[in-house]
């Protein structure tokens, strides 16, 4: 049962990967009993199943995501969002009022605007239409403030880490609220904008070293060091008030 | 595209008959529709024909006309070759300016009478560089039941054929038109041979419905003396290396065959 | 415009016009991933050709009538710039470059996996910025590399490279001269993985018997510009991890 490359060795579509006996996993498929990567990235293999993490993919919805997306185009009874996907994602107004939509009544612009950011939740997707949203849940909604980063959604199981080990780590050490859209989306919520400042910064770090190991704690490191050296610039513009 | 869509269920049957080597109207893979040929329709035109090859219908006319070289070939006449699928051909075939469907069919068309030379366009100068006659030939589709490019290519061969250009004289650099005809003059007698691949098999002069369900179109077409001189691989699929080789050979056969129904020795 | 004397496109040693042997292909430079706002893109340049193609990605069709229910719609738009030829040519889409976008999506759509994403469409754009001959071979290998970087699912990479025939001798990748002075030119696209031929005309007069043999050359050829198309994608995911390795090092 062959296998063609080692593990985390960078693949390429069409590059032959295993034969006969493996299973075709992540952006792989199968020919002739041949298993095939679909997707520049790098393949791995667990057990009997050889996939490929890709370098750069899409989002594609699926239901119980999270997401963050921007208002489009206000509608009759809701709202189009630009989720970062091949498809456009709807949120109805009943998905979004807590009591029923009331046409004549409800003004749509002035609960969300075209232009205004949303956590939402995917609540029905399938390949004959488009995914549909909600906010009725808590901790969705309209994004008043903080700042959002995009990265490739392929990385973003790496922010989260093992059972969330980065995030809280990150958490801690900012102080930032983070909330993590499915869609490749992160918005960063803190008490100052060098709070943010610092989320961000080591949330590009994760992003481009996602396939390094060690990473949770040179992120650690970083942005202590960060933090450590703004406290000395501090200490030393206080130093020469001091002394004039 | 929306089309005359077959039923899937008649799509199946297609598709299984074929894997065995059999079609749907009884022919064999290599066999082609039932061919009628007529000449000489457009009594306004310099040449005509029509084909029928199955329920295909096409109609080629022929026009000889005063116009200018091209630069890089101030001594020559010029071939220009224009197809019109026509809205009446089918439910498909929308009015407008040509689409990529039209163009393509022009083309291969084109490339067949002009790469084997058919025409002796240096005979059809005038002035060098200033006026030369052009060779119109138009390509209009009448009724579209498959293989458009073979009928197409046919009709263009049979009403180049029939074409017989006016007699004139130059006098002060002008074209005068003298009473009488003359045949033009054909060095060449290019055929094109399409093939469909379904269900990894070869067939020749697919229909519309066989049209509909294969994978990918090869047209070949060859001259008089066996040469190649245009080739043409469409659709969403793909050949094998093999079955392209396989294709050139039956290819060489059908030329001669059909050749036969539109120059009478 | 023709001269008294021709020079001979290939001389008694077997060199042509540019020193390349009869079965050699031209020198060629590919990047990956050079726009900002495409979700893909890549550059070639083989001899005087200079090529760009760019995708953008599943994304919704427009118009939507035109979305197909059960997978994506590849669009393709082959276009030449005004000031890539000799003679300034109309910015204006003429008939060959409609038919060449045509045979140019049917050669790419058998690579993609049109059928994960149906009702989007991906829009395939190739520039030529420069042309001497072969530009829809090389049109297709850049723009294969093009939907790679989109990081859109592909069965293989599809390379392309024309065979000709000149002075009587066979030979790979024709430049603009070598095609109008020469008896056949016959652009061919492949597959590797399928033995796929996914791309393949010919114009000019090829005698039977020399058939096999050109359409051989012509793989042959489409083989090595597929090593280089893998080479070139390596390099610009190499260079990334090269810089990361670096900044890890470097703490």
């Amino acid at each position: 049962m062959p296998v063609f490359y080692e593990r985390r060795q960078l693949v390429m579509p069409g590059d032959l990967l295993a034969e006969n006996d493996y299973m075709t996993g992540e952006n792989t498929y199968r020919e002739d009993g041949k298993i095939y990567a679909t997707r520049v990235g790098l393949v791995d293999y667990e057990e009997r199943r050889v996939f490929v993490v890709a370098l750069k993919a899409f989002y594609i919805p699926a239901v119980g995501d999270t997401i963050i997306g921007k208002v489009t185009e206000v509608g009759m009874s809701g709202w189009t969002i630009d989720i970062r996907a091949p498809y456009p994602a709807l949120l109805r107004a009943s998905d979004a009022l807590e009591r029923p939509f009331r046409p004549q009544q409800d003004d749509l612009p002035s609960i969300f605007d075209v232009g205004d950011l949303v956590i939402a939740k995917i609540v029905a997707y399938d390949r004959t239409r488009d995914p549909l949203l909600t906010i009725l849940e808590p901790s969705l909604g309209k994004i008043t403030r903080g700042q959002l980063v995009e990265v490739t959604p392929t990385k973003i199981p790496r922010v989260i880490g093992k059972k969330g080990s980065m995030i809280t780590m990150l958490k801690q050490e900012t102080g930032c609220q983070i909330t993590i859209g499915q869609n490749g989306l992160i918005l960063v919520s803190g008490k100052t904008p060098e709070d943010e400042r610092l989320a961000i910064m080591a949330i590009r770090k994760i992003e481009r070293e996602a396939h390094t190991s060690g990473l949770t704690d040179r992120v650690t490191e970083m942005i202590r060091k960060e933090k450590g050296e703004k406290e000395v610039v501090e200490n030393v513009t206080k130093e020469t008030r001091k002394t004039h | 595209m929306s089309s005359i869509m077959a039923a899937r269920i008649k799509k199946k049957r297609i598709a299984q008959l074929i894997a065995h080597g059999k079609r749907l109207d009884e022919r064999g893979p290599s066999d082609y529709r039932e061919i009628q040929i007529e000449a000489g329709l457009i009594e306004r035109a310099e040449g005509s024909a029509r084909v029928r090859l199955g329920k295909t219908e096409v109609l080629v006319g022929v026009k000889i006309e005063t116009g200018e070289p091209f630069l890089d070939t101030p001594n020559e006449g010029v071939l220009t070759v224009n197809a019109e699928l026509v809205p009446l051909a089918s439910p498909t075939f929308e009015a407008g300016p040509p689409d990529e469907n039209s163009i393509e069919l022009a083309r291969i068309v084109d490339r067949g009478i002009r790469e084997s030379k058919a025409i002796a366009l240096e005979t059809l100068c005038v002035e060098p560089g200033k006026t030369v006659f052009v060779v119109f030939v138009d390509v209009y589709v009448l009724n579209h039941d498959g293989n458009l490019i073979d009928a197409s290519a046919l009709a263009s061969l049979a009403a180049l054929l029939n074409t017989k250009m006016f007699n004139y004289e130059v006098k002060e650099g002008e074209v005068k038109i003298k009473p009488g005809y003359t045949p033009l003059p054909l060095r060449n007698h290019p055929v094109a041979v399409t093939f469909a691949k379904i269900n990894d098999k070869l067939i020749v002069d697919p229909w519309l419905e066989e049209e509909q369900i294969m994978d990918a179109r090869l047209t070949m077409t060859v001259d008089k003396d066996g040469k190649i001189c245009a080739l043409q691989k469409g659709g969403y699929g793909y050949f094998t290396t093999q079955q392209i080789f396989e294709a050139a050979k039956i290819a060489m056969e059908k030329t001669e065959e059909l050749r036969k129904l539109v120059v009478k020795e | 415009m023709s001269q008294k004397k021709q020079e001979k496109l290939i001389d008694e040693k077997g060199t042509r016009l540019d020193g390349r042997k009869v079965n050699e292909l031209r020198g060629l430079k590919i990047e990956v991933g050079i726009l900002g706002n495409a979700d893909g893109s890549a550059y070639i340049e083989q001899g005087k050709n200079k090529i760009l193609a760019a995708v953008y990605g599943p994304r919704e069709v427009h118009p939507k009538h035109l979305a197909l229910p059960d997978r994506a719609l590849l669009r393709c738009r082959y276009h030449m710039a005004p000031f890539s030829v000799q003679e300034r040519k109309s910015p204006a889409p003429s008939r060959r470059e409609m038919e060449l976008s045509k045979v140019i999506r049917e050669a790419l759509e058998p690579s993609v996996f049109t059928e994960y994403y149906p009702r989007t469409s991906i829009d395939l754009f190739i520039e030529v910025l420069q042309a001497d001959g072969g530009t829809r071979c090389a049109g297709i290998t850049v723009a294969s590399l093009a939907l790679a970087d989109a990081g859109i699912p592909m069965r293989d990479l599809v390379a392309a490279c024309a065979a000709g025939k000149i002075e009587g001798q066979i030979v790979l990748d024709l430049t603009d001269v070598e095609d109008k002075a020469g008896e056949a030119d016959m652009p061919l696209a492949y597959m590797p993985n399928a033995n796929a031929i996914t791309l393949l005309q010919m114009d000019g007069m090829l005698p039977g018997e020399e058939f096999e043999s050109m359409v051989n050359l012509a793989v042959e050829g489409c083989k090595q510009v597929y090593q280089l198309q893998k080479e070139a994608l390596k390099a610009k995911y190499m260079a990334s991890k090269e810089a990361v390795k670096e900044e890890a090092t470097e703490e």
